[in-house]
């Protein structure tokens, strides 16, 4: 293979410029009407992904893209109208749409954008230049290492689906009526690859990524071995028996449940009575061992940011503490019809509305040690390697939860068959109060989630008859 | 969106350096959403995105650029990013003239934008009005319309010059009803690639109540029977089972990578003889229908499985090269922004014989599926979960007391195998999103009521 040519350097590609951004959106703001509150949100960013197979490249993309939201509130009436373009003619198209749009909306005293609270924001530096700077040949050198160390991290390891490297790099501004200005850029890089294992008739997968702020802070062995364990540890699985089991998460399926849990949390779910947990403040929701917050101003954090997407600062919120109810997540909407306003919560593109949102969640770590000693304590139980089917599966309203799962029963305390095609069954309500060991291994996570390994006792596995 | 002598520099800028194969793919997507929740319409959108996507291909490495301004300049500046990207191998010129345009023209009876906005605000409102009155259990309810038009224009360096004019309207009732164990969901929703007259098919009023009464009907469910059962499954919303169990196993990208558990088993005994499964993107009217692909080729009616025999794989243009044969017309991607790969359109199993009260009658002990959520499938070893959002036990050959909500589980190959009656009521189901690699494509599945021998139920705790 010649070398890359470094398009984006050539072509003469600038950086997201996030003052810019906040220009144009402030430009719009200055022309609302009397008695208009108007919000627009406007972001512009630069994206590459190498998707490599059986040591080619399979696909280089590179991309620039922009998008504007604008959001018109008159009499109580909402409207909205985003675009993928910041050209002048389609701004204002959209911004006259929106308006239309608001005149059909029904009054609601509550409707209204961000006010500023005097939060100040925390000061996070989201951005590496190194992301612009690295070129296309070392981009797809990653990837290629990737394929190449997951091949040759077990015999049993067939192929690969594919392996890939993505970054980004990006700015967002918002600016409001009420004064709010806010403007922020960022960087992120990923690695993902899925695993093939042959076993008999049947393939195994594995699939493992890390995301960081830039690409020299992946760990590439970690998404190999974790891609490679996964998938060959599958081989073999069978069809457990339907029983009661422990179920052993490592911090990546910690924080997948642990996530869904949250989501329950959010202002827009509470207001409207969909959620397990309305009414609840101050109440044991879960076992002692629990305590949760959605903590965006911790640096370490991947889902760190300095405003929300109202343009609010973000803040620390205490979620639960020591299994006690403690609060939920509102942006200004929700806020005020909850009646405490916002706590800087709102999440967004420029294509949507803003709506309340976990940004990132943090599961405080316990005293149970690291994987293998919360394996060691169980005696009947799974360690999960994949939950699938959380879409269908998980009922935020009524808390049901039944999804499928797939990994190694733990007989004992130690890890025994491979098992898969069947499920877990319990609800989210109980899942939080059977946490009966969490582990001293907290990690953050690609998905901006922070947790330690925990064990959710009494789950019900359903397989075959027995 | 593009003339046609642009399109022919651009192109030719792309293949500048030697690359096999080159690509223009323009889109303009205008959207219409009515969204009500909580006795409220609570926001009204419209969104624009138009843009263009450049691929380029060289040997088996595909480059690929997007831009949003469709300025001649801003194309020949992608065409370059892309054919760096694919890494122009040998050198050399060559000039392309796309061929006069082919395609579909806009087959729509009411086009949406042509209705006032208050008559869609409207709809959402009727909705809310009808399910609350449906029972006073019924404690929340959301209700969403949704219009878009998509035009698309794709030239290549085959001489592929084609353009399509796609149409959807879409409509969704969601009820919470509220009783003494707690919170259920009904859901109900309709899609065709219709316009407006989407309303002259379905009326809100019926929609509205079916949501209802699904979330009355559960208030009174009992947990699913956690275990292995015979499951009969409802015509219409079942088809997503085949779509996942085994129509992404069949996509010629995942075959060739081993990511299928049907690689290399054409010509073999796949499944039941009952079973034919078919993906038709030219079925008129249905959610996953188009005229052209994402890649400039006709939609097909493609026979997958036969008489329980595999058929044939679905194909896209890249997989097509790679074997020297012929899309199948299932290149499609999200956006403008997304490379094409191997897409369903409308999958379904054909209908059977059977009567659906003698497939019901046959069974013991069961369970009735009559509605399926969404679902999740593992290509590779074909283990799929789905979640039945409306079902019931089946006791000495009746339909009895409803259940909540849980997962089906099992694997797509052995579904395949265990499926013993197919009935004569094939109906198409609601309108999917089909994810795949993070891109979302509209997908259409039906099936007849059919009969699983053995499949298993994740139950929830009492």
């Amino acid at each position: 293979m010649s070398s890359v040519t470094d398009h984006q350097a050539e072509a003469g590609v600038n950086e997201p410029r996030p003052d810019q951004l906040l220009a144009i959106a402030s430009r719009l703001v200055d022309r609302a009407e009397a008695g208009e509150q108007l919000e627009v949100a406007v972001s512009h960013g630069f994206s590459t992904s190498v998707r490599v197979y059986g040591g080619e490249v399979e696909s280089f993309t590179s991309a620039e893209s922009h998008g504007v939201g604008i959001r018109v509130i008159r009499d109580g009436r909402e409207g909205f109208a985003s675009a993928g373009t910041l050209d002048v003619d389609v701004l204002d198209r959209m911004l006259a749409d929106a308006r239309d749009n608001a005149t059909f909306a029904e009054i609601d005293p509550d409707a209204g954008v961000a006010e500023a609270d005097g939060v100040e924001p925390v000061d996070i530096d989201l951005w590496r230049s190194d992301v612009l700077e690295m070129g296309s040949d070392d981009k797809v050198d990653l990837a290629l290492a990737l394929e190449r160390a997951v091949l040759a991290g077990d015999d049993r390891v067939t192929g690969i689906r594919v392996a890939a490297y993505g970054d980004g790099a990006g700015a967002f501004a918002l600016a409001s009526t009420s004064g709010v200005r806010a403007a922020a850029r960022s960087t992120s890089a990923s690695l993902s690859v899925q695993a093939l294992a042959e076993d008999g008739d049947r393939t195994q997968t594995g699939y493992a990524y890390d995301g960081a702020r830039r690409a020299s802070e992946l760990d590439l062995d970690r998404v190999a071995k974790r891609a490679v364990s996964q998938a060959v540890d599958l081989i073999g699985a069978s069809k457990p028996a339907s029983q009661k089991v422990d179920l052993v998460l490592d911090p990546h399926l910690a924080a997948t449940v642990f996530g869904l849990i949250s989501g329950t949390l959010t202002g827009g779910r509470i207001i409207k009575g969909r959620s397990p947990f309305i009414d609840r403040l101050g109440e044991t929701i879960a076992s002692p061992l629990v305590s949760m917050a959605d903590d965006p101003t911790d640096p370490l954090s991947l889902g760190a940011d300095s405003h929300d997407g109202e343009g609010l600062a973000c803040r620390r919120n205490p979620l639960i503490d020591a299994g006690v109810l403690q609060g939920y997540l509102f942006d200004s909407y929700t806020g005020r019809r909850f009646g405490g306003g916002s706590t800087g919560s709102a999440v967004r593109g420029t294509r949507g509305l803003p709506s309340p949102g976990v940004q990132a969640l943090s599961i405080e770590g316990g005293d149970g040690g690291s994987l293998d000693e919360l394996v060691a304590g169980v005696d009947n139980g799974i360690l999960v390697f994949n939950l699938a089917g959380l879409h269908s599966g998980v009922n935020a309203v009524s808390g049901d939860f039944s999804v499928g799962v797939e990994g190694r029963m733990i007989r004992n305390g130690s890890l025994a068959e491979p098992i898969g095609e069947c499920t877990v069954g319990s609800t989210l309500q109980r899942l939080l109060l059977d946490v009966k060991a969490v582990g001293s291994d907290r990690r953050h996570l690609p998905s901006g989630v922070s947790t330690p390994s925990v064990v959710i006792g009494d789950v019900m596995l359903s397989g075959a008859a027995g | 969106m593009i003339e046609s002598e642009t399109l022919n520099r651009v192109l030719s800028t792309a293949l500048d350096g030697g690359a096999d194969f080159a690509e223009v793919f323009a889109e303009d997507v205008e959207r219409t959403g009515v969204s009500l929740d909580d006795g409220r319409v609570e926001n009204l959108s419209s969104s624009r995105d138009r843009g263009a996507g450049i691929r380029v291909i060289v040997g088996e490495t595909t480059g690929f650029a997007h831009t949003a301004d469709l300025s001649e300049a801003a194309l020949v500046a992608a065409a370059r990013a892309a054919a760096g990207a694919a890494r122009g191998g040998s050198g050399g010129t060559r000039t392309v003239e796309v061929a006069p345009r082919t395609g579909g023209a806009r087959s729509i009876e009411v086009d949406p934008a042509s209705i006032g906005k208050a008559a869609k605000v409207a709809l959402v409102r009727r909705a809310d009005e009808v399910a609350r009155a449906h029972h006073e259990a019924i404690t929340q309810v959301s209700a969403r319309y949704g219009d878009n038009r998509r035009q698309i224009l794709i030239a290549n360096s085959d001489g592929v010059s084609a353009s399509d004019d796609q149409t959807r309207t879409n409509f969704a009732v969601n009820a919470v009803a509220s009783g003494d164990a707690g919170l259920q969901t009904g859901y109900e929703s309709v899609g065709l690639s219709v316009g407006f007259e989407l309303f002259d098919r379905y009326e809100v009023d019926q929609l509205a109540s079916n949501a209802a009464a699904r979330a009355i009907t559960k208030l009174e469910a009992r947990p699913a029977p956690s275990g292995t059962h015979v499951v009969v499954i409802g015509p219409g919303s079942g088809g997503v089972l085949f779509h996942e169990a085994c129509g992404h196993g069949l996509e010629a990208d995942l075959v060739r990578k081993g990511a299928s558990a049907f690689a290399g088993r054409v010509g073999e005994q796949v499944a039941s003889p009952l079973v034919t499964l078919i993906d038709d993107g030219t079925m008129a009217g249905e959610w996953g229908n188009y005229a052209v692909d994402d890649e400039g080729q006709p939609a097909a009616r493609n026979v997958l499985i036969e008489n329980g025999v595999l058929v044939d794989y679905l194909w896209d243009g890249n997989r097509a090269r790679q074997e020297g044969r012929a899309s199948s017309g299932n290149g499609r991607r999200q956006s403008y922004r997304h490379l094409p790969m191997v897409r369903m359109t409308n999958t379904y199993l054909a209908g059977g014989e059977s009567d659906p009260a003698d497939i019901i009658a046959g069974v013991d002990n069961g369970v009735y599926v009559a509605k399926l959520g969404g679902g999740q499938v593992n290509t590779a070893s074909g283990d799929f979960v789905f979640g039945m959002t409306e079902a019931y036990l089946i006791e000495n050959g009746r339909i009895t007391a409803p259940l909540r909500e849980g997962q089906l589980i099992g694997n797509g190959p052995k579904v395949l195998q265990q499926i013993d009656a197919v009935g004569n009521d094939f109906e198409m189901g609601p309108p999917g999103t089909c994810g795949k690699d993070g891109q979302g494509v509209p997908v259409g599945d039906g099936v007849p009521t059919l009969r699983v021998t053995e499949l298993t139920i994740g139950g929830t705790a009492a």
